[in-house]
């Protein structure tokens, strides 16, 4: 019996290969990583509130962006046109041209300019006032100020430009979209400036995570040094603080969800009075889920990242002797 | 299986561990490398499990030359060798069955399979009924026979052992020696570091004396005088 067993006993391991084997292994790695968090409750959940924070916030200035690209997108949508009117048309045609106009279901009101209290205004704007009085007439044609209905998507406004652009006596239909698009251009420099700082923050996720994991890498010595002794190659022995890495990466990113959608719902009253001043039914926009996983799968990826080069680093320097 | 040609190891402030050693050790021997401390006992086993590597001349594993096992290798070699320390080298936090566990693991042997050869390896040493139990509530011949079980576990053909006995009482000492001679007498080689004189020369095996980093005498096995009767497996359980 005992003959038989030693015999047995003498053959040479060979390493299964099934990928069930490899992914038991990973399971097993990933719940005792999971496990030795759950172990340091106060130490981990310090570490996750550092991540989620930093992670929080440009998740949040980025969100700012969005919603105040949303509203600014309405106000370009509730901008007036300015239908410059042929020159030949006189005052009252031009008026009636505009009561025709105002009856539109997409229209809410028409307001009339007419070429005096223009040339006036322009004079009293423009500075040149003195070389405009050289002038022998009035060069600019009455003006009909269109405010469409707020109800106006993008297409019908389009729709409506067009209608007023081919009246006969129309000249041409201009839209002050200039500050808009400042305010665009604003946004887009924030935006640009978010993603720099994320970039910054995320680099602080890599660092952080990768200190931590160098102190639990410092607490594991000795169990590094007997498992290399007995054969564990430097992937095994990286196994488990990736998960490590991962598992901070992962909660981080949820807790940083969390502490966003917090900060939207305590947020959420002011916001709707704001909107409901820029008379704009629109809700807050909030993360949708393409962004939550986005989130989420950049702070594993840091996570892991952070602790493969921690791993790495400090792992090479324990060496059995 | 152990082959050492003319095997130099000095340390950076220039002193020799080992000095010009020449050594063969065949398949299936059981030998034990004697000296005292600073001899160059524990230098040799560092050279064999890559530990560390000679500053000159060869040393062959079972036919591999350390020398050209490369660092990304190393791991790989070790798992053909079983090693035994004289502070056993446990982990306190896991079970005996999981330490014993733990070379199958990093061979990436199946659950099944490794539970198996855990529980073969642990009634190799008679510690089976101990296996849900810490190490650390073990007494210390029995931890370093959870030591011996996890070096045995993978199987491998050679086994070596700094000091197995090394912190053990004569009783002990016989009882770990025991565990070692029925491993030989199923053909594992095995190469121990002792200076446990009356204790080798109760086991009558080869005996390879260093001094001073080299080989001071070489004496053959003698006749056997001690015999592991399967009474004896008994006694452990």
């Amino acid at each position: 019996m005992a003959v038989n067993r030693h015999a047995d006993a003498a053959a040479p391991v060979r390493s299964s290969g099934p990928v069930s084997i490899w992914a038991g292994r990973h399971v097993s790695t990933a719940s005792a990583s999971l496990g030795r968090l759950v172990r340091q409750p106060f130490a981990s959940l310090m570490i996750i509130l550092v991540i989620a924070v930093t992670l929080a916030l440009p998740a949040a200035l980025n969100l700012m962006v969005k919603n105040a690209s949303a509203i600014s997108g309405q106000w370009e949508s509730a901008l007036d046109f300015s239908v410059f009117l042929d020159r030949d048309l006189n005052l009252d045609e031009a008026a009636a041209l505009g009561r025709l106009i105002e009856q539109r279901a997409d229209v809410v009101s028409v307001t009339l300019i007419s070429s005096d209290d223009a040339l006036e205004e322009f004079k009293a704007q423009s500075g040149f006032g003195a070389a405009l009085d050289q002038l022998s007439h009035n060069p600019l044609p009455h003006t009909l100020v269109v405010r469409p209905s707020p109800a106006n998507t993008g297409q019908s406004m389009l729709l409506l430009r067009e209608e007023l652009a081919n009246l006969p006596e129309t000249d041409v239909v201009q839209v002050d979209t200039d500050w808009v698009q400042r305010f665009h251009a604003i946004l887009d420099i924030v935006s640009q400036a978010i993603l720099i700082g994320a970039v910054l923050l995320g680099a602080a996720i890599i660092v952080i995570i990768g200190n931590t994991i160098r102190l639990d890498i410092q607490n594991r010595r000795e169990e590094i040094e007997v498992t290399k002794l007995i054969g564990a190659s430097n992937a095994f022995v990286r196994r488990p603080f990736l998960w490590t890495g991962f598992w901070y990466g992962l909660l981080g990113g949820l807790l940083a969800i969390g502490l966003v959608s917090l900060g939207l719902h305590l947020l959420d009253a002011p916001i709707s009075r704001l909107a409901n001043l820029y008379q704009s039914g629109a809700d807050v926009v909030r993360f949708d889920l393409r962004e939550i996983g986005s989130i989420i799968g950049v702070a594993v990826g840091l996570g892991l990242v952070g602790s493969w080069f921690a791993a790495t680093r400090h792992m090479r320097k324990i060496e059995p002797r | 299986m152990i082959r050492l040609e003319n095997v130099t190891k000095r340390f950076p402030g220039g002193q020799e561990a080992l000095s010009g050693l020449d050594l063969a050790v065949e398949k299936g021997e059981m030998v034990f490398v004697t000296g005292h401390s600073g001899a160059g006992k524990s230098t040799l086993l560092k050279l064999i499990a890559l530990i560390d590597r000679p500053t000159g001349g060869q040393v062959i594993v079972d036919g591999q030359n350390t020398r050209r096992v490369k660092r990304r290798r190393i791991p790989a070699y070790r798992r053909q060798i079983g090693m035994v320390f004289q502070d056993h080298k446990l982990l306190y936090d896991r079970s005996v069955a999981d330490n014993v566990a733990l070379p199958l693991v990093i061979a990436g042997v199946g659950t099944r399979e490794a539970s198996r050869r855990v529980r073969a390896a642990l009634e190799q040493v008679g510690l089976l009924q101990k296996e849900k139990r810490n190490p650390e509530t073990l007494s210390a011949g029995e931890q370093q026979r959870v030591g011996i079980a996890r070096a045995i576990a993978t199987r491998p053909k050679l086994l070596i052992a700094d000091e197995p006995t090394g912190n053990l009482d004569p009783d002990l000492s016989l009882e770990v020696m025991r565990v070692f001679r029925r491993f030989n007498e199923f053909g594992v080689t095995l190469l121990i570091a002792s200076h446990d004189i009356a204790l080798i020369d109760k086991l009558g095996c080869r005996r390879i004396h260093l001094e001073d980093g080299r080989l001071q005498n070489d004496s053959a096995a003698e006749e056997e005088v001690l015999v592991v009767r399967p009474s004896t497996e008994d006694r452990w359980r």
